[in-house]
């Protein structure tokens, strides 16, 4: 995806009771402070008789994610996608090894449940696709939280403190993007071995952070100039509580966007990888590992290729969306007008 | 008197946002007259540049929407003509100048090329070398030094009161009949405002044409307006000439704003700001939209709830949207009791 | 103009020196390039020791490294670890040609497409195409590049196998006599036009995404104003004044797609098995071939850095405000 967040400074609406949502924002003000009691989404009367109203940020953000039709309905599709992987061994008609000779090569039918055909072995695909959704399910949720904890630190530490740290950060960042990331990835698969989800999804991880670290940097290098930063500062507030205590919360939005699209990413490309025969391997399920066993017969049993295809389009579709819809929820830059 | 060169009648102007629909316009009405200048003043978002803007078919549509109205030019209703006719229009007969020539030329094109462009746009006769001599002319008469060589460079190579030259020069390039100046000198220097200024009357002079004058300074008003409309939260609260606007300003937002100005020839006893800010324009205050400021108000029941109708309330057709306009008659404001340039003449 | 291209070009060294550095250490630690030939019983201990000799591959790294970049940059790279008698640079010679071909074609179409949709998009936006566009590039993201290769490729068989059509090939780089002259080229074309399909998909949903923001941020700007302003046809506004201003990041970002595709089409040229950059590093990765490795990821990182460095020249061509610096 190309379309990342604006770097750098992430601007919310008039940001009264920021602190409500358990952000938090030391007071600067008493006035804040009896503010950031007040739950948020509630009307503030102003001064001078003028009615102003001030939502927080978080109630803003949720009002308009919930606005997006298409996040909202691709939230519910992946719930249900992902449940589904989660519970394979509950839901699937059949185990995901489980020969049948007799049965071999089906199209999809209702008959028997075989809703996504059968291969050349009699092994029933819909319960394989579903196995294979879970092992997705586990790549993608320990790329995307190593990713974005690699990411965050060195885009926050670079930020924070700036000058020869940062340039040093930042071109090691410029570094690893002029390498090519899918063969960066297969080199790493080929001489340190993969196999297993978990070491898959670790050698994904150590690629997919720099993105993100550009991204936070921006936010830490706006962030650290705004008062309550000084302010904490000033106070004697340790490096550290100031990084995540203080300026992580506002940096907060484009890092969850960010971390959405990874999840989409993170399952192309360990699907890439399974396929071409360097990522996950049997006996451990996985999508592009099933789409790779159905290409030899492709021409003649369409539906082995078809329908692991389908299924990764459709998770990452409904990923892309809900990203969509978080951007347009957290990043008000980008705020839509209406007809 | 003359017949009006442009006359705009109950223009509405909305634009819908996600927040809800901002009522930009609210039911303007004002005439323009041939050789004059008309000074439109008001605070940012009072919807006195979206008013022109939106006859000229400026605003981007959606989110835009121009609700009723007329805007007759000439005798042709603008807001009715095909959007051939308008575009023929702008930049030919009607022309404008933005306030901020830093962000209002194209970056990528050589600045000649940008008048010529405009030239050769309205004038099919007029050849390449035709549009750049009269390109040079006009940037002379502007005041850009070394016009030949300037033809040639682009935007960033020009300081900002030397583009806002350029934005002149561009805009009398065809004689219009009327000018409309958007804050032309607000994003400039304060030594460069008053050399634009005299441009904006050399322009002036040249072409003959009506000039519409869009600011939110009083100063510039009394400068170079015969003539001022005075809008607030979308409507025009107050219409007058320069010079009784001035001495016998009849809307409290009016004296508001002279009140908060500071000036050089007297020791400055008190700067009277307007408190609070200007409304939101998604929910207006319900009666007069000015009440929440006002001095005048006090807690007046007829201001909260009744939505004061622009009325004659002096000599020459002076208008005021206020209940209680007459009791600012001899009300002191700083500036009544002193002749402001240009009030004496 | 001159100056900043210069020192463009001197930046990049320093940057293709630290790309060496980062590969061939990453490659090195990560495992014996010898560990799968040493498990072979036919491998006789005289070959290893050879080649680990060949190689210095018992020195110190740091040494190693040294007589590496010698090779690299005195030999174009050497020989591979494991066939001797052979060079890495004659293969290369033969498959980065094959990827050039396929790349520009998919890139200069993707291009054209994909701005023409987002220009469109932007000017229409919220209608029925700006909708239609979009979801189509939503879907060009969601879709993993090989499957989409096998799904055009089961077509196109299919197609052939009921109708006996031949409009394109589906796997190789040439029929076996693909004759000559424009005939050979001709043949070429439809051995290459699915594989391009299947990289301009994404790309093309890149480019029209990118196209229309752009093209909606500048829409909005003071100078398109200006432009529609001063009596401009809206033709002119729209293609003259809004899009040479909204093709400048575009060109930026299509610049370094480039220089990315020429080590990012691997499994599209794999699935169509084309002589390509793709098939030859797979190739080098079953035989963990470390040296053949290290080449290809130096020749990639190089495209990369090459057509940075482009983009930027083609950035300050574009944009005069970043001409004289």
């Amino acid at each position: 995806m190309t379309e990342t967040t604006p770097e750098g400074d992430v601007k919310f609406p008039p940001v009264v009771g920021a602190g409500a949502d358990g952000a938090t924002i030391s007071p600067a003000t008493p006035e804040a402070a009896v503010v950031a009691d007040l739950p948020d989404g509630i009307d503030l009367v102003h001064e001078s008789g003028l009615e102003l109203k001030s939502r927080s940020q978080w109630a803003y953000a949720r009002r308009r994610f919930v606005r997006h039709r298409l996040a909202m309905v691709s939230l519910v599709v992946l719930a249900i996608i992902l449940l589904a992987g989660a519970f394979a061994n509950l839901i699937t008609p059949y185990s995901f090894a489980a020969q049948d000779f007799a049965h071999s090569g089906q199209a999809p039918t209702f008959k028997a449940h075989h809703f996504f055909g059968t291969d050349v072995l009699g092994r029933d695909y819909f319960s394989r696709v579903v196995y294979g959704i879970r092992t997705s399910e586990k790549v993608a949720l320990i790329v995307t939280l190593v990713s974005t904890v690699i990411g965050t630190l060195i885009g926050a530490v670079a930020g924070y403190y700036s000058g020869w740290v940062d340039n040093i950060l930042m071109r090691f960042t410029d570094l690893i993007l002029t390498l090519p990331g899918l063969a960066v990835l297969l080199t790493a698969a080929a001489f340190i071995g993969t196999g297993n989800p978990i070491r898959v999804a670790f050698i994904l991880a150590l690629l997919f952070w720099t993105a993100l670290a550009r991204i936070v940097r921006g936010s830490f290098l706006s962030l650290r100039e705004k008062e309550y930063v000084e302010a904490a500062k000033a106070a004697g507030s340790g490096d550290l509580r100031i990084m995540f205590r203080h300026m992580l919360p506002n940096a907060v939005g484009p890092i969850v966007v960010n971390a959405t699209l990874i999840v989409g990413i993170a399952i192309l490309t360990e699907a890439a990888l399974s396929f071409l025969g360097f990522g996950i391997q049997p006996p451990n399920p996985s999508l592009g590992k099933l789409i790779n066993d159905g290409q030899d017969v492709s021409s003649s049993m369409w539906w082995l290729v078809t329908f692991p295809g389908l299924t990764i389009v459709l998770i990452v579709l409904c990923i892309n969306f809900i990203g969509d819809g978080l951007r347009d929820a957290l990043d008000p830059t980008q705020r839509r007008t209406r007809a | 008197m003359p017949e009006p060169i442009l006359s705009i009648r109950d223009l509405v102007v909305e634009f819908a946002t996600e927040d809800g629909v901002v009522h930009a316009v609210d039911g303007v009405t004002y005439d323009v007259f041939p050789g004059e200048t008309l000074g439109i003043v008001g605070e940012s978002g009072s919807g006195k540049s979206v008013s022109q803007l939106a006859i000229l078919g400026l605003i981007p549509q959606p989110p835009g929407r121009i609700l009723r109205g007329e805007a007759e030019f000439e005798g042709k209703d603008l807001l009715k003509m095909s959007k051939k006719d308008l575009r023929r229009l702008r930049g030919g007969q009607v022309a404008m100048v933005f306030q901020d020539p830093m962000t209002s030329l194209n970056p990528v094109l050589k600045i000649g090329h940008q008048i010529a462009e405009a030239i050769q746009a309205h004038q099919d006769d007029v050849g390449d070398k035709a549009a750049k001599a009269r390109t040079i002319a006009l940037l002379e008469l502007v005041g850009v030094p070394n016009p030949d060589r300037r033809y040639d460079q682009y935007p960033h190579e020009f300081s900002g009161g030397m583009r806002q030259r350029a934005m002149i020069a561009m805009a009398i390039a065809n004689d219009p009949k009327l000018l409309i100046a958007d804050e032309p000198t607000t994003a400039l220097d304060v030594t460069i405002q008053a050399q634009i200024l005299e441009t904006l009357k050399t322009a002036q002079e040249e072409s003959h044409a009506a000039t519409i004058l869009i600011t939110h300074d009083l100063g510039l008003i009394a400068e170079l307006a015969d003539r001022v409309v005075v809008m607030y939260a979308g409507k025009v609260v107050e219409l007058t000439d320069v010079q009784t606007l001035f001495a016998a300003p009849r809307h409290p937002y009016t004296v508001g704003l002279m009140d908060s100005l500071p000036r050089l020839t007297v020791d400055e006893e008190w700067l009277r700001p307007i408190p609070g800010q200007p409304p939101s324009l998604i929910s207006r205050p319900p009666g007069c939209a000015f009440h929440p400021r006002c001095f005048l108000s006090q807690g007046r029941t007829r201001c909260r709830t009744e939505e004061p109708p622009l009325r004659v309330i002096g000599p020459d057709g002076h208008l005021s949207a206020c209940h209680f306009a007459e009791e600012l008659v001899g009300q002191s404001s700083k500036l009544i009791d002193e002749p402001v340039a240009g009030a004496s003449s | 103009m001159v100056t900043y291209i210069v020192r463009r070009f001197l930046y990049s060294i320093p940057v293709l020196f630290a790309a060496s550095v980062l590969i061939f250490f990453s490659v090195t630690v990560a495992g014996d390039p010898l560990a799968t030939l040493k498990q072979n019983p036919l491998a006789s201990k005289q070959t290893i020791h050879n080649i680990e000799k060949r190689n210095h591959l018992n020195d110190p790294i740091t040494t190693q490294y040294a007589y590496w970049l010698k090779e690299a940059v005195t030999n174009k790279f050497g020989s591979p670890l494991l066939q001797p008698g052979t060079k890495i640079w004659d293969d290369l010679k033969r498959v980065i040609p094959h990827t050039l071909q396929l790349v520009v074609l998919a890139e200069v179409l993707a291009l054209l497409v994909g701005i023409s949709i987002g220009v469109y998009s932007a000017i229409r936006q919220y209608s029925i195409f700006d909708y239609a566009a979009t979801t189509f590039s939503f879907l060009g993201f969601a879709m993993p590049v090989f499957w989409l290769a096998l799904m055009l490729q089961i077509l196109f068989t299919n197609i052939f196998i009921k109708w006996h059509v031949r409009i394109f090939y589906t796997s190789g780089l040439s029929s076996q006599n693909p004759g000559g002259g424009i005939h050979f080229w001709i043949d070429r074309l439809q051995h290459l036009a699915i594989p391009a399909m299947t990289l301009m998909l994404l790309s093309i949903a890149q480019y029209s995404r990118f196209m229309r923001a752009s093209m909606l941020e500048v829409v909005n700007s003071d100078y398109v104003r200006t432009a529609r302003a001063k009596g401009l046809p809206e033709r002119k506004v729209t293609l003259k004044h809004a899009l040479r201003n909204a093709l400048i990041p575009v060109v930026t970002v299509s610049a370094l797609n480039f220089g990315a595709l020429i080590g990012g089409a691997v499994i599209t040229e794999s699935i169509f098995q084309l002589d390509g950059m793709g098939p030859y590093f797979l190739g080098a990765l079953f035989n963990q071939d470390a040296y053949v490795v290290m080449a290809w990821l130096m020749v990639t990182a190089t495209a990369v850095v090459a057509f940075n460095l482009i983009a930027d020249v083609l950035y300050g061509y574009i944009d005069p405000r970043i001409r004289y610096d």
